[in-house]
């Protein structure tokens, strides 16, 4: 039986199956293996089902739930959900409840997904491995001794997992991207500004979106399209509807013109990861597209710009966990000291070490050398990603430089961990859409992902060569291992 | 111009101001939670005011068109500008960044017009959200005895427009005249109520002292918590005094923030500036780019209510007002009655001079312009005395009417020349001592006849006509 | 307080810029967590030199990535909170108000 999220929908809205039904198979693979995974903080059982309870109530009545009506979904924890504890995976906010919901989170809602828990993530989604999570690491469900990726890996684990149908992740620097390809599912960051922000518990304000996990690009098309357009309460949300990508699944790809980035096919990328990229080029030349390689310069610059950019935000965005309002506090003498004791007790070592890189990067004397510089090299990537996308309509790379690691691989040497994020960091600083789709495996049998980007809005043409490589893949059958 | 303790032969004082005022809108700079004074603690917030995570801020449209009036009322140029994280910690502060305006401010470059004519430079005047409030409990509330403080975010994001005045002002009368025609431009444009005492307008003031005739600023003091205009003369007093003090001692100005006491009429140093902030101002990613259109910018304008300047300007040219008429009359809000008075036929002169001495009264703004304008005519004409014409407006003002029908009401009729003839020669006849002193010029007995008169006439002659009287008959 | 001891030879952040960043973000070091985070902060500086050695002065900074302007919201006051319900939240309340220990010296 099919578990993508749109035959979910489509059995619950002709009454052929019951969301409560669907929810519960849902819970009962999370019964037996969330005790592995650990792609929770929180499972929500009991308000999901009276979600369900009431999704088939409307069926029942005739009316429509919407397009995603019964369809079990993970929400990564720095999503704000109204009245459920919202933890970033940080000790700082355990037991904080927001009273409001991210507009994602109503979007979904509206159109009959049903929420199933809050998913583990690195704290405030600082990292690429899941193992910052003050409440323990996930596990990647293909392998449980390796890590899924991060910052999103709860997402990523339930979705591949099976413990929902599809999850929402942020992606600041990969953190969609990066956990989906490590556990082989679809993942998406679209265009800065598509999707609001309002409600997501900020990291670095001008790279955060949010995105889905899915099983397949069509679900990936439809949870944009849900979660996507304008919303008033997010200054930097487009006025805009989220194109119509799933009207454009089927177009193929015959007289696109896509381009391979040799900035990322070289050092540092695992050659199968690479021979899995060259295998997607082919596939897509085979259904018609123009496939070229293309250098683009500025990239080798990204890593350098994100890792001053991001921590500088974030230090101004974390300065609010206080002490003072909400969350936890630790007591001192003077309310210089309670935030002081509260900040060093509440934060682990990877937002400390980026509240530090970002407080350096702005202060005094600083500034022009790092931050003001950073900001610069953003408009030399994105001008030389324009100038690529003069002569391409998508292109594509690896999405990670390798396939899932072990525990305990980079954590010892965080410049390691950031190296991770080199593929798919400069789509963030330039705001433009990628995803990553699984593409068969490594040589260690571990899924291997295929990053496709597109220009800004170019969703349409990025979403016709993902679902052009996914059929590709289907049709060749199971990748030798 | 003098400074109270300082020799004005040897030392210039240096004053810079900068004005927060409380712009009035209904609701806050970023967010829907509404912009009230006072009320229950913690009542006018929401996720913004909170700083909660996930919360966002949009930018309230007509917080912005208040700055704009502002900036335009203020000759100001109004910029393109961005938004700025000013980043420190403190407990009354929800993000612990203030969302404020730096390198980019929407006003920039204008100048205001004193009363006197001095114009004043404006460097900026920028928008940003205000700070919740902190009370200090036990220690008798000082700050630095207390127990614990309690915090209340009603204040929280309410917009300020910061007004930063260049270092143009030279003594505490030039200060104290600056915020108050800031006071009545905020006022008058709409976008503050200007009040001191609620905390709506608060002044932060630079001074500094050089010896007279250097061309280098001294070392400046930054001095907070100036409540009243009263306030900030006698805080520049004391600052500037001290600051000599020092120099004339040998020893050096450090610049810092200070205090002022009320109770002990004193600055007191609250910290050193030197190397202690350092506020990582950067762009605020949550919001975009503020450029208003020149057609609002424009329609702005257009819609501005005549300034004080202006209103001042019109008083002297039209009517022949002094400097100091024409600030009075704008500052009481009687220059649109003068003007319609005038306009209904009154002569100019006379009309001020009553508008100045006779019109304290905050009801003289409805006087009827018409009713007023015949008063003065009668008054000219010599059917009413001096003494006379003022009460009867009084009367006027107290329960409006006709002046004629008042003078005649209260028996004020014009005294026939000749009556007044035949009284003056039997005084001089029934006094011919002071007669004798009136001729060889001592002026203090003038008054003793000018008063037999009023008591024969029961007040009704006119003064004036009664010496002119006298010194004709003196040969 | 000369506690300036360079990560490396040529470093470019030392445990005494560290101490400083860590005092301005409200964070206390143990003295081995401030010689781990210099090394790690200076190995990641050290990264961030390819982009110092630019050569950028003509180019415009892009701090955010839309090129949206004049976002504006009409003056209408919207919903608020219920004072009891976010003061169940904090830490510490009394009277109506977030109670935090004494405040030492004004807001800047
Ligand atoms: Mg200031
Ligand atoms: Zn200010």
């Amino acid at each position: 039986m099919s578990s993508d999220a749109r035959s979910l929908a489509a059995s619950v809205r002709s009454g052929e199956r019951s969301a409560v039904d669907v929810l519960e198979e849902h819970l009962s693979r999370i019964d037996e293996r969330e005790g592995d995974v650990h792609a929770f903080n929180l499972v929500t059982a009991e308000s999901a089902r009276a979600e369900a309870a009431d999704v088939d109530a409307r069926v029942a009545a005739g009316e429509d739930p919407g397009p995603l009506a019964g369809v079990p979904v993970a929400l990564k924890d720095n999503l704000c959900t109204d009245g459920v504890p919202t933890t970033c995976s940080s000790r700082i906010l355990e037991g904080w409840c927001p009273p409001y919901d991210a507009t994602v989170v109503t979007r979904l809602a509206a159109a009959g997904a049903v929420a199933v828990g809050k998913t583990n993530l690195d704290e405030f989604a600082m990292g690429s491995s899941t193992e910052n999570s003050a409440f323990g690491p996930t596990r990647n469900p293909h392998d449980l001794t390796r890590v899924p990726g991060g910052s999103s890996g709860g997402s990523a684990a339930a979705v591949a997992a099976g413990f929902s149908a599809i999850s929402l992740g942020s992606d600041t620097g990969g953190s969609i991207r990066q956990p989906a390809a490590l556990c082989g599912v679809v993942g998406v960051k679209p265009t800065y500004g598509l999707v609001s922000r309002l409600g997501l518990v900020a990291f670095g304000s001008s790279l955060d979106q949010i995105g889905p996990f899915t099983t397949t690009v069509a679900d990936a098309a439809l949870v944009c399209e849900v979660i996507g357009g304008h919303d008033p309460g997010d200054s930097t949300s487009l006025p805009q509807a989220f194109p119509s990508v799933s009207d454009h699944l089927d177009d193929g790809v015959d007289g696109l013109r896509v381009g391979i980035i040799t900035e990322m096919m070289g050092e540092g990328i695992s050659p199968d990861v690479a021979a899995r990229v060259r295998a997607a080029a082919d596939a897509l030349a085979a259904a018609g597209a123009t496939v070229e390689e293309v250098s683009i310069p500025a990239l080798t610059f990204g890593l350098s710009a994100y890792y001053l950019v991001a921590p500088a935000e974030a230090s101004s965005n974390l300065a609010r966990y206080d002490g003072v309002r909400y969350g936890n506090r630790v007591d001192a003498p003077t309310a210089g000291e309670m935030m002081e004791a509260t900040r060093t007790a509440g934060f682990g070592d990877e937002v400390k070490r980026r509240i530090m890189l970002g407080t350096y990067a702005l202060s005094a004397g600083y500034y022009d050398a790092f931050y003001g510089k950073a900001l610069k090299v953003r408009t030399l990537i994105r001008n030389d990603f324009d100038a690529a996308y003069e002569r391409f309509d998508a292109l594509i790379s690896p999405t990670s430089p390798t396939t899932a690691f072990a525990f305990g691989d980079k954590t010892a040497d965080p410049l390691q961990m950031y190296l991770n994020d080199v593929c798919t960091i400069p789509t963030n600083l330039a705001g433009h859409p990628a995803m990553s789709l699984p593409f068969g495996v490594g040589d260690d049998g571990l899924p291997v992902g295929v990053q496709v980007l597109a220009p800004a809005l170019g969703e349409v043409a990025m979403f016709r060569v993902a679902s052009v490589l996914e059929s590709s893949l289907a049709s060749s059958g199971p990748v030798a291992s | 111009m003098t400074v109270a303790g300082v020799d004005e032969e040897r030392w210039e004082v240096v004053i810079g101001l900068e004005v927060h005022a409380e712009l009035s809108t209904r609701t806050k700079l970023f967010s829907a939670a509404t912009n009230e004074f006072g009320g229950e603690p913690n009542t006018h917030i929401d996720a913004l005011t909170l700083g909660l995570p996930g919360s966002l801020p949009v930018l309230n449209e007509h917080a912005v068109e208040l700055a704009i009036r502002v900036g335009l009322a203020l000759n100001c140029e109004v910029r393109r500008s961005v938004f700025a994280r000013k980043n420190y910690f403190y407990p009354d502060q929800p993000k612990n960044y203030q969302i404020s305006q730096f390198d980019l401010p929407i006003n920039a470059e204008g100048w205001l017009e004193l009363p006197s004519g001095q114009i004043a430079g404006i460097e900026r005047a920028h928008l940003e959200e205000d700070t919740g409030k902190s009370t200090h409990v036990g220690g008798g509330g000082r700050i630095h005895d207390a127990q614990y403080s309690l915090v209340d975010l009603n204040r929280a994001g309410v917009p300020l427009l910061e007004i930063v005045g260049k270092p143009d002002l030279r003594s505490p009368d030039e200060a104290r005249a600056y915020v108050s025609e800031l006071r009545a431009v905020l006022v008058a444009v709409g976008a503050s109520d200007g009040k001191m005492e609620e905390g709506s307008m608060r002044v932060d003031c630079n001074v500094s002292v050089r010896p007279r005739g250097a061309e280098e600023f001294g070392t400046r003091c930054e001095i907070k918590n100036i409540n009243s205009l009263r306030s900030l003369g006698r805080a520049i007093e004391y600052e500037a005094a001290r600051q000599v003090d020092l120099i004339t001692a040998g020893d050096r100005v450090v610049q810092e923030t200070r205090h002022w006491n009320e109770e002990d009429g004193r600055t007191h140093t609250l910290r050193s500036k030197e190397g202690a902030d350092d506020y990582r101002y950067f762009p605020d990613p949550d919001l975009v780019v503020l450029d208003p259109d020149p057609e609002w910018i424009e329609r702005v304008r257009a819609a501005l209510p005549p300034l004080p300047a202006a209103r001042r300007a019109v008083l002297v040219d039209r009517l022949g007002a002094t400097r100091e008429q024409a600030a009075l009359l704008v500052e009481r809000e009687l220059d649109a009655l003068c003007l319609a008075t005038v306009e209904a036929g009154a002569e100019p002169v006379r009309t001020l001079t009553h508008a100045e001495h006779n019109l304290s009264d905050d009801r003289a703004r409805d006087l009827d312009p018409a009713a007023f304008a015949s008063l003065v005519s009668m008054e000219l004409d010599g059917e009413l005395t001096a003494t006379q014409a003022k009460t009867v407006l009084a009367e006027l003002v107290e329960h409006g009417g006709d002046p004629v029908a008042i003078a005649a009401d209260k028996g004020f009729e014009a005294m026939d020349s000749s009556e007044l003839d035949s009284l003056v020669d039997g005084l001089i006849a029934d006094h011919p001592d002071e007669w004798q002193r009136f001729c060889e010029g001592d002026g203090k007995i003038t008054g003793f006849f000018v008063g037999k008169v009023m008591k024969a006439t029961q007040g009704k002659a006119d003064g004036k006509v009664v010496t002119g009287l006298l010194n004709a008959r003196k040969g | 307080m000369d506690q300036s001891t360079p990560a490396d030879d040529d470093a470019v952040i030392t445990t005494a810029d560290v101490a400083k960043v860590a005092s301005l973000a409200r964070l206390r070091l143990e003295p081995d967590e401030l010689d781990r985070f210099t090394h790690q902060l200076a190995d990641i500086l050290g990264h961030a030199a390819d982009i110092e050695a630019l050569d950028l002065d003509d180019v415009e900074p892009m701090a955010r990535p839309v090129p949206l302007e004049n976002v504006l919201r009409a003056d209408v006051p919207g919903p608020t909170f219920d004072r009891d319900a976010v003061l169940s939240q904090a830490p510490a309340a009394e009277d109506g108000q977030f109670r935090v220990p004494p405040v030492l010296g004004e807001a800047p």
